[in-house]
């Protein structure tokens, strides 16, 4: 029963994590209609930067945040406005899997070019440390990392529903062309959106490079169940992420109790079991019919 | 539309004759793995270029074949051309997974089943490497082979040439077919299709279904060719993303498109490959190349080119018929003369 | 006469917004029969309705005397009901001829899959369509070149593909010149005098006063009169809904389309 439990704290706090690099990837995408498959690549070249401050600058990898976050948006920004601008007509979605692909491939080369394959880590002194409550231990990084995802969360929240600029991206998440009409700056919107989407995985990254071994390819697997995620969540909706992380991580945890080898597969199996009862995920938007 | 019968007749006959002039090996093994990924790009482009429904988990039948090939092989001590026989039934399991695989999949809107098709895949990856008939991690082995050194390659080069061509050709004639018609309204405007009474989801899942089963038997080819299949490798994102390239590059939706880009992007692929010292360098490359084939032919080389071809017919013809008034009007100024 | 197509209190909500509320009526063989109303006043909606594309919350559509409430449209269409769409909905990166074979390809019966799509008759039934709205010229350019006025007489076409016997036209006059107008009118006139039925929804007066009888009229959701043009373009009821009165309620902001 206490590992059950312990489980489930584990699962929440991590869960926590991924739900903020998922909102990003679902606020793309309900924004710009693009599935950026780099997220994942991101997310490691994120966590290299906090390497790279923690163990050759000794920069506490928290404090790193205030260089990596900015960092990563304006690469956001950049990628944005470097490609996915260019993507027009009707395959754009599909065309926009291709290029974020390039893109994380050519990342991922620059990231095996300056750092080899070999696995790297950093781990914080408290890291290491965790807090003891009520017979749980909870990890100091974990509490941390969910404390960041909360604080993002809530800040992305506020900017969407309290400003100017998120009424904006609400708007051209509803219509573009109306959203032009009225005269928003789509472009702007979207190249913003996108760099909101990729800062988030400067914190993602953080805590993954903090809890994990990592090395270049660790892309893959992080973007897969990233992709998952917002799709059992809907896509567009990033309260639908976010449950859909809690659940996901959760439920891997708890199988991981008893069947390690099989806990990933679980991840994938809860997403076509729920995909069977509801195609467009937890809370996205049932479409009458497909198209 | 290549109507011309002559430049194909004189382009299957050279693919005949092919590993009979060029002997070295080095070059027949790169013809195969070409082969293999025009066939591929043929299927795939059958269902996902003439629906719209970009699928990237075509890998899923590829290893698929791979892995069944490979444990029908082991458990059935087949050896040498037996093996090829084993083909035709690993294209039969591709079309049998296509069919739940497809009724789950495509009931969702075109940007979900991207990721669903990703999704099953990493399923697949995951069991491969979870399962012990797959051999696990170390995947399967193939048993030597006793062709003729010399022209080892070349039993591998004609099945795959046959595959390769006989894709394309039922590719061609789904195309212009009531079946390949349905498909590709569906791909215009599903609803609307609906509405004049085509059976939106009997035609896509009878595509996708029909895709996968040269994509199994490739699958199938290439684990005897190469004589391993792990996890990673039979079940490699790599693969799909690369399909889709070709198919986009060569022009989506078309019959001559994913045939033309899997000539350009394998061989191309391969080159650098074997000439690029550095992996990474190689990688970093490649997405280069990648983003610029994107970006710079959005509609794909033979849709671009045709058009081309198209406006410089009609200037021509307008040059002739005299320059004392605007030229030619056509249907709505853009001779976008799609064809094929 | 005896009804070919009727609805029966057909109401409609999206979310808050009450498209149609009890809408009725009736349309009668071999006439050319007009829908009119402001925006927003639940046109397209009682369309989409009767053919199968929205789902009524109430109420009852029959064909011939037969329920066809709520079929999917391409039971409707199956039934001998033919719809054109406000916005042309033509396939775009299919040719004009293709794009007729699709309209009819639920006829063709050919037991080989490969088959090449369409056979001479069919084609040849297409091309005379085409020829008969005037567009055959562009059978082999891609439907997607064509203009707004080409692709309207593309449409007509389309639904005269599979014969039906009544036709919804979606504002067939919209957004065309006059010239063209005038060939629609003679046409939908030639089609009604070999025994087609319409029933027209427009906004160009001209247009339905000139063609249609009966003319009704439908206001937020309802029919507020029915009857022979002239009738209904002095019904009072008619002229309110249209211009308003300037009374002391205030607007509401109508049905959003």
């Amino acid at each position: 029963m206490a590992k059950f439990l312990q489980a489930v704290t584990d699962g929440i706090l991590g869960g926590a994590v991924y739900a903020l690099m998922a909102a990003g990837l679902t606020l793309i995408f309900g924004v710009m209609d693009i599935i950026n498959i780099a997220q994942g690549v991101l997310v490691v070249l994120a966590a290299y930067l906090s390497y790279v401050l923690s163990v050759h600058l000794h920069i506490d990898p928290l404090l790193g945040l205030l260089i990596t976050v900015p960092a990563m948006f304006v690469l956001g920004v950049a990628i944005e406005w470097a490609f996915m601008r260019r993507l027009r007509g009707r395959e754009r979605t599909a065309m926009s899997l291709l290029v974020s692909y390039a893109v994380a491939v050519i990342i991922e080369g620059a990231l095996y070019q300056a750092f080899g394959s070999t696995p790297v880590g950093y781990l914080p002194r408290y890291a290491v440390a965790s807090v003891h409550v009520l017979g749980f231990y909870l990890p100091y990084i974990y509490l941390i990392g969910f404390g960041l995802a909360a604080v993002a969360m809530a800040a992305i929240y506020l900017m969407l529903y309290r400003t100017k600029f998120g009424r904006s991206v609400r708007a051209t998440m509803q219509d573009k062309v109306a959203a032009r009409l009225i005269g928003i700056n789509v472009d702007r919107v979207a190249a913003l959106t996108f760099g909101i989407g990729v800062a988030v995985t400067a914190a993602g990254g953080m805590v993954f490079g903090a809890t994990n071994t990592f090395n270049p390819d660790s892309g893959y697997d992080l973007i897969s169940r990233l992709l998952s995620i917002v799709i059992l969540g809907g896509l567009g909706s990033i309260a639908g992420a976010l449950v859909a992380a809690l659940c996901m991580v959760t439920a891997e945890e708890i199988v991981n109790i008893w069947q390690p080898t099989w806990a990933t597969a679980v991840y994938y199996a809860a997403l076509v079991i729920v995909l069977l009862v509801r195609p467009a995920g937890l809370l996205g938007k049932q479409e009458a019919r497909a198209q | 539309m290549l109507t011309r019968r002559v430049p194909i007749a004189a382009l299957l006959a050279f693919g005949v004759a092919f590993p009979l002039v060029f002997t070295n090996p080095a070059v027949t093994t790169d013809a195969i793995y070409t082969l293999i990924f025009v066939a591929w790009a043929a299927a795939w482009n059958t269902f996902s270029g003439y629906s719209g429904y970009i699928s990237l988990g075509h890998a899923v039948f590829f290893g698929s074949g791979a892995y069944f090939t490979g444990i029908a092989t082991r458990d059935w001590g087949l050896t040498g051309s037996e093996v090829f026989w084993l083909l035709p039934l690993a294209g039969l399991l591709g079309g049998v997974i296509a069919i739940p695989f497809g009724i789950f999949a495509l009931r969702v809107r075109r940007h979900t089943f991207v990721v669903i098709t990703i999704a099953v895949f990493f399923i697949f990856q995951l069991t491969a490497y979870n399962l012990a008939i797959t051999g696990g991690t170390s995947g399967l082995l193939a048993p030597t082979i006793n062709f003729v050194t010399a022209t080892y390659n070349n039993p591998f080069y004609y099945v795959a040439f046959c595959i390769a061509v006989g894709t394309v050709v039922i590719s061609w004639l789904i195309r212009r077919s009531r079946f390949g018609l349905q498909l590709r309204a569906i791909r215009d405007d599903e609803d609307r299709a609906r509405g004049l009474g085509v059976r939106a989801m009997r035609v896509k899942l009878g595509a996708f279904v029909f895709s996968a089963v040269p994509v199994a038997m490739v699958g199938g080819l290439w684990w005897y060719f190469t004589t391993l299949v792990d996890p990673s490798s039979g079940f490699d994102p790599l693969f799909d993303v690369a399909v889709a390239l070709m198919a986009f590059l060569g022009g989506l939706g078309t019959v001559s498109g994913p045939v033309l880009g899997a000539l350009v992007i394998e061989p191309a692929y391969l080159y650098f490959q074997q000439h690029v010292a550095s992996t990474y360098l190689f990688w970093m490359l490649y997405g280069a190349l990648f983003l610029v084939v994107i970006l710079a032919l959005p509609r794909g080389i033979i849709p671009t080119a045709a058009e081309h071809i198209g406006n410089w017919r009609d200037r021509r013809r307008s040059d002739d018929a005299g320059t004392a008034h605007q030229p030619v009007e056509s249907s709505a100024g853009d001779t976008a003369k799609e064809s094929a | 006469m005896s009804s070919l197509l009727r609805t029966e209190a057909v109401s409609k909500a999206y979310g808050g917004v009450q498209a149609l509320s009890g809408a009725t009526i009736e349309v009668e063989h071999g006439a050319i029969a007009g829908l009119i109303g402001p925006n927003g006043s639940g046109k397209t909606t009682l369309f989409n309705v009767i053919t199968g594309y929205a789902r009524a919350d109430s109420g009852q559509v029959f064909l011939d005397g037969k329920a066809i409430t709520n079929a999917p449209p391409e039971r409707v269409f199956g039934l001998g009901i033919g719809r054109t769409f406000q916005l042309t909905r033509i396939f775009p990166s299919m040719t004009v001829l293709e794009n007729m074979l699709i309209a009819g390809q639920h006829k063709e019966r050919s037991r080989n899959p490969l088959a090449r799509a369409g056979g001479a008759a069919a084609r040849r039934y297409a091309m005379d369509l085409l020829g008969y709205v005037g567009i055959a010229s562009h059978a082999a350019a891609l439907a997607q070149t064509l203009s707004y006025g080409q692709r309207k007489l593309l449409e007509l076409a389309y639904v005269l593909v599979a014969d039906p016997e009544i036709l919804l036209l979606d504002e067939p006059a919209g957004g065309v010149n006059p010239s063209l107008i005038n060939i629609i009118a003679s046409k939908i006139r030639e089609l009604n005098a070999a025994g087609k039925t319409f029933l027209i929804v427009e906004h160009n007066m001209d247009f339905v006063m000139g063609l249609c009888d009966p003319i009704m009229v439908l206001d937020y959701g309802t029919v507020i009169a029915s009857g022979p043009p002239e009738l209904v373009r002095n019904n009072p009821k008619v002229l309110d809904a249209y211009l308003g009165t300037g009374d002391d309620e205030p607007e509401e902001s109508r049905a959003g389309i």
